[in-house]
């Protein structure tokens, strides 16, 4: 990485640790940071939803790993100054899942933690979908399917064009593999070898209309990116650890641009909301806010015990 | 891009001939892909300017920019949803980019792009659609006869439609200079060279008065300029006297000079390449009505149906865009 100290993010410059390529304690100091900080966007989320009532809740726990580890682990940036044009660019093509990028864009210091408060209410700059006209830090408005990764090409090419050292990362659903203009982009991006560019695939395997495998069946993933020319890995997106491996490992590759595909689990960290049916667009009585908030930290604390031991 | 097949066809019969018909008439003086040059040439001033393409290069004159600037011109393939989100990409981190393919896939195809990605972030981005109109004999498939009316709907999004290639020459440095969104239709290949006999400066979103008269007033935009001046001049030898008022900007539109020229009780004629659904004559319409002027106005323009393919000269004949057919409905009128 070219940045200096002082464009890291605090949470970058609380983890040091990328060149202790052995592992060892300070790998463990990074990932358990970085544990922290996904506990804190799960809670955010929770909060955030507790205001609407309902909403992609359980797509924001699910996701709450992959964003800490970008936004505390990966990218370059600046809290203070959203617009940086060295920054790397995260396009959120999945504009209902908003709520997940709030909570990692609070806890990134590029939002006050108390304007979360605000999420989808009357003149919010947070409004319940992704809109970059609205939000410090939300790069494009998505929402409709299958824009991220077109923006994201156009951007990797632009960069490159302009010789930015800076990357672009695309965070979209499986359900968005549906969309033909998501495959037109991969092959776009293939054809022109942009190494700058990283898709980061959250595949929890649910859709609107029920499991992705009856919707429209998308897999094999990893084998139709790899044929598309992309370097594909495929990991547990729920796994810090190997988030951080993946991302390393993908941030050093040059010639093709590359794709993190990430099995997540819906409601991941509260039990209560794993289980739910209707796990899609997620309605949370009024009472179950705190039960998911106890279970949140009952199961935080306990892996935390699991991890020191 | 091939021709459909032709050869059977007797040498009298007009043909469909090529997707990408000639507009200019017979003996008319041309300028050869005037968009790719002005495109090159406003680039060898201004580094950020970009060029894009779906696989239509060579049929939207970008292949001229692309062989003077092959380092900024980014071919998408056949892929109009991905060129414009890139295109939106390329925009965002500040470079002007020119994203041209046929205006039937721009807007049909890759609406939602145009609208999302582009439009609603207020993007300096300039999208270039070939074959606006009735510009091809090719059928429904290729005819973007409602092109004006899908994009007009798009806040924020400045439409033009030239005459000529004087007007395009003028509109594309207009164009980067603006810094918003911007949809151009684009007459590609051997361009009527017409408007410099006239004076005539191209200046965004301003209508231009290019000949005055007495008796009828031609509001018109887009190639029905050349037509209607060509039909000016020939119904000034049977005494009718007619002034032709160009509106190059669609979108925002010069209600200003359209109220004061309306105003001077001629017979109101306006003349476009599009369906009379939802372009000029109705934009005429609504700034007339909502400003109070009960003028009736002629509307002189496509028919609300999909279009037969054909050779280019029997369908503007037949669809009422040809020089003769605008005489006689003014006679018709008067």
């Amino acid at each position: 990485m070219t940045s200096t100290e002082t464009t890291l993010s605090p949470g970058r410059a609380a983890a040091p640790a990328r060149t202790d390529a052995a592992g060892g304690t300070d790998r463990t100091q990074r990932v358990s940071a970085l544990h922290d900080a996904a506990h804190r966007i799960r809670r955010h989320a929770l909060d955030m939803g507790e205001v609407q009532g309902q909403g992609y809740i359980g797509q924001a726990l699910g996701v709450a790993d992959v964003l800490a580890v970008a936004y505390k682990d990966v990218l370059n940036y600046r809290p203070d100054e959203p617009t940086w044009p060295e920054r790397d660019r995260f396009l959120l093509s999945i504009g209902h899942y908003a709520i997940a990028l709030y909570a990692a864009l609070a806890e990134a210091g590029i939002l006050d933690v108390e304007e979360l408060s605000t999420y989808g209410s009357d003149d919010s700059r947070l409004p319940m979908s992704g809109m970059a006209s609205y939000t410090p830090g939300m790069e494009i408005s998505g929402g409709s399917l299958g824009h991220g990764l077109g923006v994201a090409v156009g951007m990797a090419l632009g960069l490159r064009h302009q010789g930015s050292p800076a990357r672009v990362y695309n965070l979209l659903s499986d359900g968005e593999l549906d969309e033909g203009s998501t495959w037109e982009a991969a092959l776009a991006g293939a054809h022109h070898g942009l190494d700058n560019v990283t898709a980061v695939v959250d595949v929890n395997a649910l859709q609107a209309d029920g499991p992705t495998a009856g919707v429209l069946r998308t897999e094999p993933v990893t084998e139709k990116w790899e044929a598309f020319g992309w370097h594909a890995i495929r990991v547990d997106g729920n796994d810090i650890d190997a988030l951080v491996t993946a991302f390393d490992t993908l941030r050093a590759h040059r010639g093709s641009p590359s794709v993190l595909i990430c099995d997540t689990r819906i409601g991941r960290g509260v039990p209560l909301l794993e289980t739910r049916e209707k796990a899609h667009f997620m309605r949370v009585e009024e009472h179950e806010w705190q039960v998911a908030r106890d279970q949140l930290d009952q199961s935080y604390h306990s892996a935390r015990k699991g991890t020191d031991a | 891009m091939t021709a459909p097949a032709t050869a059977t066809n007797t040498p009298r019969k007009l043909t469909t001939s090529a997707m990408i018909a000639s507009i200019a008439e017979e003996g008319q003086r041309t300028t050869k892909a005037p968009f790719g040059h002005a495109l090159a040439r406003l680039a060898e001033e201004r580094p950020e300017i970009v060029g894009l393409s779906a696989d239509l290069a060579k049929y939207t004159d970008m292949h001229i920019f692309r062989e003077a600037h092959p380092d900024r011109f980014f071919q998408m393939g056949m892929a109009e949803q991905s060129m414009l989100g890139a295109a939106a990409g390329l925009a965002e981190v500040g470079l002007v980019p020119f994203a041209s393919t046929y205006s039937v896939f721009a807007t049909r195809r890759a609406y939602d792009f145009l609208c999302l990605d582009i439009a609603e972030p207020g993007l300096n981005v300039n999208v270039v659609g070939a074959l606006p109109g009735l510009t091809t004999g090719y059928g429904p498939s290729h005819q973007a006869t409602e092109d004006l009316a899908i994009l007009r709907g798009i806040p924020g999004l400045t439409i033009v439609d030239p005459a000529d290639s004087v007007d395009i020459e003028q509109a594309v440095p207009a164009l980067a200079a603006s810094p918003g969104p911007t949809y151009l239709r684009l007459l590609r290949g051997a361009v009527p060279t017409v408007l410099d006999e006239y004076g005539y400066r191209f200046e965004l979103g301003k209508a231009a008065e290019l000949r005055t008269g007495r008796d009828v007033l031609f509001i018109s935009t887009g190639l029905m300029t050349t037509r209607a001046l060509t039909a000016a001049q020939e119904l000034a030898a049977d005494h009718v006297d007619v002034a032709v008022l160009h509106v190059p900007t669609v979108k925002p539109l010069d209600t200003e000079a359209i109220l004061r020229e309306t105003a001077k009780g001629r017979l109101v004629v306006t003349l476009e390449n599009h369906t009379v659904i939802g372009g000029l004559a109705e934009s005429v319409a609504s700034c007339l009505a909502c400003a109070g002027a009960g003028v009736r106005i002629v509307p002189i323009g496509l028919p609300d149906e999909f279009l037969a393919a054909g050779a280019l000269p029997t369908l503007h004949d037949r669809y009422g865009l040809s020089v003769a057919a605008i005489k006689a409905r003014v006679r018709e009128e008067l």
